[in-house]
């Protein structure tokens, strides 16, 4: 079974690829052996973009778009689209495909739903992974979809080369309070939805609070005017990753985010590794559970 | 009962002026021991507090009725909805009901029909003529109205994204027949907002859909003025699982929606506003049912008069149709099914509707079969003639149960709406998702009290009994989709093509535009364009809502 | 601590059938029981059905439908599956199907059919069977 999925991903098979991306999401033992089977080129020339924002600003249907956009270029494309894990039951929904499946029998546009499993780490990992396993195999653009809330998706975000923030007008005042954090991270927003009313003053409120939080007075995030359900404004918005791209390139941004994405999976992927022996560490030493749990924990660790 | 003012009032006016009109059924109502039965019965005293919640039927809020008199003048009308999967046999049916005396049809039509496409579409196979007539083009709408007068009958047409094309089709048929359009009677659904959070059959976005209906309102307001031009529809919200509070605020919160759209679109309130008919689930939990029709009936009269500044009593009353729950309907035991039925029909005339369709007992298996369907219309007539809940005027009004069962739905549906219009309104609520999310919550709810034993459903999770006897059961003949394509296809070669094309590129302009998309649409419809030549036009334009 | 063995399920409704109560209600269900659940929405093809589920790696395929075209969308999901190179995954099917329907679609793959009425915990099982099994397989 497990040549079998190395040759599938080879041949750049959907059900190689899918597979591929089950084991190693299940940091399996063939992990390795897929990772290290990826073209390197590939991945490092991917475009990688992140699409984030709140819940009902009309993510999915934008990424349809872009795709449709991508598609008409002729590049493959890849999506890592993430839904958070309840909980409670540790199971989920995943439904973010619902808005995507105009592109299922196209072959070349494969689309993973992947659930946050409630990790404290291990989501960069696997995400990072599904991106490499995407690009090495022909996508080149693969978009991460993620819903804005929560550390871990955040970090999700940090994958990407170049992130689209989508909001839209009137979805209440919560919005309003996580606008600044998630607008830290956006290169563009797109201001989605742009037909309603409030769309006019939502973008301005976007360029005051860009400017102002990050003191980045030279590159605040673009705002772009999109009303996905009708495919206006992808015009603009494909250019402004375009440009953004493109001046990140230039500058070196780009390689410094990518580093940057490297590392921080790097890291996942160790503290995931770590994992097991220090749970075995846990159960097998004799203890009390009286004091300081960290004490406990920092001489477990000694034992290294 | 003491004759107080306004009780006096009353029958001065609203009554007498209804029983000069028309007078009611029998001279006398009386019980089994030969004893008239009252009208209306109201408190001894009446009081602002009275006059305020439940006044006078036939009188604002409406809460006891929008009549005077309701079922003592003239019964519930008792609409049975069948669909035939061909056009030529549902005709042979339709012309049957009429020489019995019926004057009102009802047609369902198929799932490629409603989602605008052709029998011949990859999406329509294997699902030609199931749940309705197929309906391509003109020449179909010509055979389902072969020599049945347009003039004479009033046809009610289940069909929301695609109705101004079906409409366009039966306002064709009638000139071929010299029946001018402003003789048509009829009822359209054409309640598209309900189709996104729960039948749904949709085709293009919200926004586009809701253009298609003020034009249909604003050209039948010119055009067919006695044709009924929405039908509002909580039916299938209830069906995908809402709650009773749930079923009035997310329909009545739709209904705001169209009058808003109405009114953007120029038009005048008074005018359309009885042309507004609403349509309800009638479920199992009998005194909430009729709890529920009341709050309906009182809340949108409020919204009209308060919100909407509607001045006309015909604008402020609601009226619907009511069809039995069908999610309620057990494949286990199925006779427990009429047991079911009659005990939600009972509560439809309790609270007061215009018309009913009693659902048979064997539809959560199939197909109804014709003993079933008679057994289901033999139902309403046991109510209608033997247990005497028509002979008087809302019976259950002043009960202290079903008042405040009524103040908690009107509270809570209010409470919903308030939530909806804070959210942007009816269309944000349905792109961000929190409409299908409140009923989805609901209906797993529900669900899981089945599940869990909480909630006994006879013969499902209690008193199961071991069935060797299966019911007859009818099934559609594969043949009809064969036969269908087929004539489709040979329409396609005999047609004029050129005036196809010239007609299409014309909608396609049209829909680019502003103007009011009918007379193009009925343009094409004459030159026997198809129902999916004539959709695909508008989704290359309004593009396709995709769930 | 963390599980990272999840059982991945899709969840579909082929055809036109806009009656999706049903299908959401298993999917929920399923995700209460620590299943990740893949919907696909309602009026899908069979082909899309069957890339969604290749895509999505799961290991099992269940089908809602209510319309009365099961006979004919239910075997072309499996068909489309095997088309798909992957025929190895069960497709499970659910709506109002008159019991001679279900020994036909059980001859045509569909490896377990469930009516209204059938115990919830039942279907479970089912799902979680069939995905140990694939997980077993491998």
């Amino acid at each position: 079974m497990g040549e079998d999925i190395l040759k599938g991903l080879k041949d750049r098979d959907p059900r190689g690829i899918a597979r591929a991306i089950s084991l190693v999401e299940e940091n399996d033992p063939l992990t390795d052996r897929i990772l290290s089977s990826l073209d390197d080129s590939l991945v490092d020339s991917a475009l990688v973009l992140g699409i984030t924002g709140p819940p009902g600003a009309g993510k999915s249907t934008l990424t349809d778009r872009i795709i449709s956009r991508y598609r008409s270029q002729g590049r493959r494309v890849g999506v890592v689209a993430i839904d958070p894990t309840s909980p409670i039951s540790g199971g989920a929904i995943l439904g973010d495909r619902i808005r995507m499946m105009g592109h299922a029998l196209d072959k070349d546009v494969i689309v993973r739903s992947m659930a946050t499993r409630g990790r404290l780490g291990g989501l960069c990992a696997a995400a990072g992974a599904a991106v490499r396993i995407f690009a090495g195999s022909g996508c080149s653009v693969v978009i991460i979809e993620t819903v804005g809330v929560g550390q871990s998706e955040m970090d999700i975000v940090r994958l990407a080369d170049i992130t689209v923030l989508v909001l839209a007008p009137g979805l209440g005042d919560d919005i309003q309070a996580m606008k600044a954090g998630l607008l830290e991270v956006a290169d563009i927003v797109a201001v989605n939805k742009s037909d309603l009313e409030g769309a006019e003053t939502l973008a301005m409120d976007i360029e005051t609070i860009a400017r102002g939080s990050t003191g980045d007075v030279e590159h605040p995030a673009k705002v772009c005017m999109t009303v996905a359900s009708e495919g206006k404004g992808l015009d603009d918005l494909l250019q402004a990753i375009e440009t953004v791209e493109a001046a990140h390139r230039k500058s070196g941004e780009r390689r410094m985010r990518r580093d940057r994405a490297y590392d921080l999976e790097v890291l996942d992927w160790a503290v995931e590794m770590m994992k097991p022996s220090i749970i075995k560490r846990i159960e097998s030493t004799d203890h009390d559970r009286k004091g300081d749990p960290r004490l406990l924990a920092s001489k477990l660790l000694e034992q290294e | 009962m003491g004759k107080d003012p306004a009780y006096k009032d009353w029958e001065d006016k609203e009554l007498a002026s209804s029983l000069d009109r028309f007078p009611e059924r029998k001279d006398k109502f009386t019980n089994h021991g030969g004893e008239e039965v009252p009208r209306l019965a109201v408190p001894e005293s009446i009081d602002e507090e009275y006059l305020d919640r439940s006044g006078f039927p036939g009188r604002y809020p409406y809460t006891r009725g929008v009549q005077p008199t309701m079922y003592r003048g003239r019964l519930w009308t008792m609409r049975q909805y069948a669909g035939f999967s061909t056009a030529s046999e549902s005709n042979l049916r339709y012309r049957y009901l009429l020489e019995q005396g019926t004057t009102g049809l009802s047609i369902a039509f198929d799932l490629p029909t409603q989602i605008g496409y052709d029998s011949d579409h990859k999406m329509a196979e294997g699902e030609v003529g199931k749940v309705g007539v197929a309906i391509d083009s003109l020449a179909d709408m010509e055979m389902l109205f072969d020599q049945i007068p347009l003039d004479k009958v009033s046809t009610s047409m289940t069909i929301n994204s695609p109705a101004a094309i079906l409409l366009a089709m039966y306002v064709a048929v009638a000139e071929k027949q010299g029946v001018a359009p402003d003789k048509l009677k009829g009822t359209i659904q054409n309640d598209i907002l309900k189709e996104y959070v729960a039948r749904g059959t949709y085709i293009f976005p919200p926004r586009p859909s809701l253009r298609l209906i003020t034009d249909i309102f604003k050209w039948c307001t010119d055009n067919t003025p006695s044709f009924n031009t929405i039908s509002i529809s909580g039916y299938h919200i209830r069906e995908a699982g809402s709650t009773a509070a749930q079923e009035v605020a997310f329909t009545l919160a739709n209904g705001i929606t169209y009058v808003q759209a109405a009114l953007d679109a120029g038009l005048e309130l008074d005018n359309f506003a009885r042309r507004l008919s609403f349509f309800f689930n009638a479920s199992s939990d009998l005194l909430e049912e009729v709890a529920k029709f009341r709050a309906a009936r009182r809340l949108w009269a409020r919204i009209m008069k308060e919100r909407f500044k509607a001045k006309k009593p015909s604008s402020l009353m609601l009226r619907f149709h009511t069809q039995t729950a069908g999610y309620t309907l057990t494949a286990q035991q199925i006779d427990n099914n009429i047991v079911r039925v009659a005990l939600q029909a009972l509560s439809a005339v309790l609270g007061g509707t215009q018309s009913l369709h009693t659902n048979s007992r064997d539809e959560a298996l199939s197909l109804p079969t014709e003993e079933s369907v008679r057994t289901a219309l033999r139902t309403q007539q046991v109510i209608a003639h033997e247990s005497g809940v028509a002979n008087t005027v809302d019976p259950l009004g002043g009960s202290y149960l079903i008042e405040e069962l009524t103040d908690r739905i009107e509270a809570h549906a209010n409470d919903l709406i308030e939530k909806i219009d804070s959210a942007g309104g009816v269309v944000s609520a349905i792109e961000d998702g929190f409409i299908q999310r409140q009923i989805e919550n609901s209906a797993y709810e529900y669900q899981q009290e089945i599940e869990r034993g909480e909630r006994i459903i006879v013969g499902v999770n209690e008193f199961q009994t071991d069935e060797q006897t299966k019911p007859p059961l009818l099934r559609v003949d594969p043949d009809v989709e064969n036969d269908q394509v087929k004539r489709l296809k040979e329409l396609r070669e005999r047609r004029d093509m050129k005036e196809v094309e010239r007609s299409l590129k014309e909608l396609s302009e049209c829909a680019r535009g502003s103007s009011n998309l009918m007379p193009a649409i009925l343009d094409a419809v004459r030159t026997y364009a198809t129902l999916g030549e004539i959709c695909l036009v508008l989704r290359e334009v309004f593009g396709e809502y995709r769930g | 601590m963390t599980d990272r063995k999840k059982h991945r399920v899709l969840i579909g409704k082929p055809g036109l059938d806009g009656h999706d109560r049903g299908a959401k209600f298993i999917a929920r269900a399923l995700r209460d029981a620590g299943f990740e659940v893949v919907y696909t929405g309602i009026r899908r093809t069979p082909e899309e059905i069957a890339a969604a589920a290749v895509q999505e790696d799961v290991s099992v395929v269940g089908l809602s439908s209510l319309s009365g075209a099961h006979l004919r969308l239910f075997p072309e999901v499996v068909k489309a599956l095997a088309a798909a190179g992957a025929g190895d995954i069960p497709v499970l099917g659910g709506g109002v199907i008159p019991d001679e329907d279900i020994e036909q679609l059980r001859k045509e793959g569909i490896r377990e059919v469930f009516t209204p009425g059938t115990p919830l915990e039942r279907i479970i099982a089912a799902f979680r069977n069939a995905c140990e099994e694939a997980r077993g397989s491998l």
